[in-house]
């Protein structure tokens, strides 16, 4: 009896600490959020979202830091994606499950997943911007500084490649839905492997490769550190293009809370700015969510 | 006078070194339907799917011996598998339509093949669903989704997808052993309204099924060919206890 109670007290107490560690998660979650919706809400109105900023970026809107924001997720999926979806294609449809050269790839695109990101922005530095793009002044430009400095390419290119793993796995994750039925069934017909993989294997995989897309672009949307050295301002009075250095939004609340004159002016503005990152990222987070919901579910049927 | 279409010489197959087909030799006619039988694993359908080269899609998988389709070799270097798998069509256990709608379904092959002119695809796929017995069914839904059709609609679905290619050859992995009583006598039925134009080769687990379709039978236990004759003389006569045995119930 009085070691049952014993035992019973102990499971109580396990229970609730355990109950209590999850509970903190929420709760960080919880302040996490209000603080800062309370703290942006005022700000969000179609004129922060489409104005430039103004009085030394204490006033104004954050135009040029979305629309910064907009051109290198869309640049940075051009590159990864297509990129990316090969790969995965190779890895599924071609390589033997347990090759060398699979394994290899397997292993490398795991290594760059766990890369701290500041050091894909050191390589983009080194490899794009000192390598690539002072090599194309040498050769097309007479040595005039044009493509050997940070700009929106090298940084869209940068973030596609911290964002290629996101997108390999989860094509691969998706090519991998596909029954094997379906492409017995067209190779049976007569097909090839390639027209088997073109006109079964992706269309039946299409949502996958879209929540790849959204989950890289998510991800580029909010990192910071791969485009510290390879393209992002300050502050810009035009907007950018492939040549130019940008705004965006990640660094540009950094700016406004370290840089800036008079941070407790510009408070209000870090406070918007933050919560358009947020809802971006959480916008797109969602949206690959459902997708890969929906896709699980053909999955089980 | 009866024509060999497919004939095998001392064929052996081995799955990463273990054998798996023993020495079979065999000799298929032309528009007769040929049924294989045996209990589970004896290799039936391996050897099945070493008709059209499917084998070639396993990590592993080696074949010895000849293999003749026409009095040519399908495993010589030469061989094109794509066209060979045009010639040899393969019906599965598990129906597996795409996810298209039903006449895409059919058209898939003559379009794949390059098919594009939209009348000669409308005909094709007409005819295609006719011989497969399924037209009446369908002809007012062509554009919906193969899903929606029952499994053994969707199973002559995938006949009429086979059939659209323009095969010489049917082969068919137990066709009708996820199917209800009703869709089971239809799959047969059709199988013998094919043999006119095809050569039928199916792989059953129902030896009634045998019985009733099949004009020659095989019966295969553990990798090896154990006798193989007219279909009536298997089930009323076989000369080999193991066949006697086995399609008198005693083991499988």
């Amino acid at each position: 009896m009085i070691t049952s109670f014993k035992k019973n007290i102990k499971g109580v107490v396990i229970e609730g600490i355990t109950l209590a560690s999850a509970l903190i998660i929420i709760a960080i979650v919880i302040v996490m959020l209000t603080v800062i919706i309370i703290g942006g809400k005022d700000q969000l109105s179609w004129e922060f979202l489409t104005s430039f900023p103004t009085d030394g970026m204490t006033k104004g809107g954050i135009f040029p830091a979305i629309y910064g924001t907009a051109l290198l997720v869309i640049i940075m999926s051009i590159a990864a994606v297509p990129f990316g979806t090969i790969t995965a294609i190779y890895l599924t449809e071609y390589a033997k499950e347990n090759s060398i050269i699979a394994k290899t790839i397997r292993f490398a695109v795991r290594t760059l997943a766990v890369i701290p990101s500041i050091i894909y922005g050191l390589f983009g530095l080194g490899f794009f911007i000192k390598f690539v793009g002072a090599h194309i002044d040498g050769a097309f430009f007479g040595g005039e500084l044009k493509w050997g400095q940070p700009n929106l390419l090298w940084a869209s290119l940068t973030m596609a490649l911290l964002t290629l793993p996101v997108v390999i796995v989860s094509v691969e994750e998706a090519l991998k839905t596909v029954p094997n039925e379906l492409r017995a069934a067209s190779l049976a017909l007569g097909a090839t492997k390639w027209q088997t993989i073109r006109k079964v294997v992706l269309p039946g995989s299409i949502s996958g490769i879209l929540t790849g897309t959204i989950l890289a672009v998510s991800r580029g949307a909010g990192e910071v550190a791969p485009i510290l050295f390879t393209g992002a301002a300050y502050y810009l009075a035009t907007l950018p293009g492939l040549g130019d250095q940008f705004m965006v939004l990640g660094y540009h609340i950094y700016v406004l809370t370290t840089q800036s004159a008079n941070v407790d002016q510009t408070l209000p503005i870090q406070f918007g700015t933050t919560c358009v990152l947020l809802l971006l990222t959480f916008i797109l987070n969602m949206t690959a969510v459902i997708l890969r919901y929906r896709i699980r579910k053909k999955k089980t049927n | 006078m009866i024509i060999d279409k497919i004939s095998t010489e001392n064929m052996f197959l081995y799955y990463s070194g273990k054998m798996a087909l023993n020495n079979i030799s065999i000799k298929i006619p032309e528009k007769k339907v040929t049924a294989f039988i045996g209990p589970s694993g004896c290799g039936k359908s391996t050897f099945l799917r070493s008709l059209n080269r499917m084998n070639d899609l396993i990590d592993g998988v080696k074949i010895e011996g000849k293999v003749t389709i026409d009095n040519i070799n399908i495993y010589d270097k030469n061989i094109d598998v794509v066209n060979l798998r045009k010639k040899v069509g393969m019906v599965f256990q598990k129906s597996n339509p795409f996810a298209k709608s039903v006449y895409e379904n059919v058209a898939y092959g003559p379009k794949i093949n390059g098919l594009s002119n939209k009348k000669q695809l409308d005909e094709i796929v007409e005819t295609a669903l006719k011989n497969a017995a399924i037209w009446d069914e369908v002809k007012d839904r062509l554009g919906d989704s193969a899903m929606g059709l029952s499994g053994g609609q969707q199973q002559r679905l995938c006949i009429a997808r086979t059939l659209a290619v323009n095969p010489e050859i049917v082969l068919m992995d137990e066709p009708a052993s996820a199917l209800d009583p009703l869709s089971t006598a239809k799959i047969e039925e059709l199988i013998v309204q094919l043999k006119e134009n095809y050569t039928i080769v199916i792989v059953t687990h129902n030896m009634q099924q045998a019985a009733r379709i099949s004009d020659n039978t095989a019966f295969f236990y553990i990798g090896e060919l154990i006798e193989y004759d007219r279909t009536k003389k298997i089930f009323t006569n076989p000369d080999k206890k193991q066949t006697e045995d086995y399609i008198t119930g005693r083991f499988g």
